[in-house]
């Protein structure tokens, strides 16, 4: 069930704004199961997007950002139509993406 | 003179703005921030392919489940429970009703469809939640219409309101202490007073809601375990006519009251 990405991408005036809802359960590690053995550190190392082919951002993240994470991003130009892309690849090697088009 | 004014004045704002800012919070302004981007669209999304998904020993789908309006029909259904079915001549829950549904349509196990109903620390959610959180969905923008039409279901609303009423365990708490008085809070979180229609429609109609301090979706009758655990009562069991009992007391007081479910809650 992990890997799924919510994704809008609207433009407004000269930037396009990204919205990226991500399914992932951002485990630190640090943290123990109900039976006291500890639960997998198991979370988004990377996390990118793109315009077209082209990155407009590229992020390194770690065990401090929360569950089913959500990313905010605007970058310059854009037009409706385009396509938005959102990709994550986590310390487990599992990988994540979404698209959309922007409005 | 002057500064005996000023502080008076900080003093007359300061207070002005504390019941303000308890009421409104910080985690209102969180839940502006997020709009529609509640995490719980995941869980909507995992709760309609497990209703579509063909499961048990008789590999059939929930899709015959009859929710009260009729088998399969999803939408607004929620928003009449609990209510009394005829089939198996009881009050349901929305979670008792589809433990049943599991267990008759596809031939499910009793004690492995209710071993673990709701997620613990490190899961993602259940198929209960999931089920509950789409169901919700479904009656998202529905009037609350708890059935009241069958002397069981009116017992079962007087049976929660003692229930609501009664004090026990060893701090002599019941969910009154909570719930019966309107614009208090506990810590940040504002309390409602779950006596008073706009109180419980507020309560009963954005459960389930995900719960940002787990990152999970809960459901009312995780909520009402979760209280009775903070009133150091014994452990309510999911689709008990306690826990049944209490939902009918709460969808009731907020009939005519909108839902608003999935929430985004602490």
């Amino acid at each position: 069930m992990a890997g799924r990405i919510k994704i809008r991408a609207q433009k407004k005036g000269d930037v396009t704004e990204v919205k990226a809802l991500m399914r992932h359960p951002m485990e630190t590690g640090m943290r123990k199961d109900q039976a006291g053995d500890a639960i997998p550190a198991h979370f988004i190392t990377e996390v990118a997007v793109f315009h077209g082919d082209q990155p407009v951002m590229q992020g390194h993240w770690g065990a401090a950002v929360s569950a089913n994470p959500f990313l905010g991003v605007r970058f310059a130009g854009g037009e409706p139509g385009d396509t938005v892309r959102v990709a994550w690849v986590d310390n487990q090697g599992g990988t994540g993406e979404g698209q959309t088009t922007i409005r | 003179m002057k500064t005996c004014y000023f502080w008076f004045t900080l003093l007359v704002i300061s207070l002005s703005s504390w019941p303000l800012a308890a009421e409104d919070g910080v985690f209102d302004q969180y839940r502006d921030l997020m709009g529609d981007d509640n995490p719980a669209v995941f869980v909507i999304d995992e709760g309609e392919e497990l209703w579509f998904a063909a499961q048990g020993p008789k590999s059939v789908t929930l899709d015959s489940c009859d929710l009260g309006l009729g088998p399969g029909v999803t939408a607004g259904a929620y928003a009449r429970f609990p209510r009394y079915f005829a089939d198996t001549d009881e009050v349901m829950d929305l979670e008792s009703r589809l433990v049943h549904c599991m267990t008759t349509i596809q031939g499910r196990d009793l004690e492995t469809v209710t071993e673990k109903p709701y997620s613990l620390r490190g899961d993602l959610g259940t198929e209960m939640e999931a089920l509950v959180t789409w169901l919700a969905a479904e009656s998202e923008g529905a009037k609350i219409a708890p059935e009241q039409t069958h002397a069981a279901e009116r017992a079962m609303y007087t049976l929660g309101e003692e229930i609501f009423f009664y004090r026990a365990g060893p701090h002599d708490f019941s969910c009154a202490t909570c719930h019966e008085q309107s614009g208090m809070r506990i810590r940040l979180q504002a309390l409602p007073d779950l006596t008073s229609h706009s109180g419980a429609a507020e309560a009963w109609g954005s459960w389930p809601a995900y719960r940002m301090s787990q990152g999970l979706v809960r459901t009312m009758g995780w909520r009402l375990r979760d209280c009775f655990r903070q009133q150091r009562w014994p452990e309510l069991q999911m689709g008990s006519e306690v826990s049944i009992a209490l939902q009918t007391y709460m969808a009731v007081n907020a009939a005519g009251g909108i839902m608003t479910a999935p929430g985004l809650k602490r």
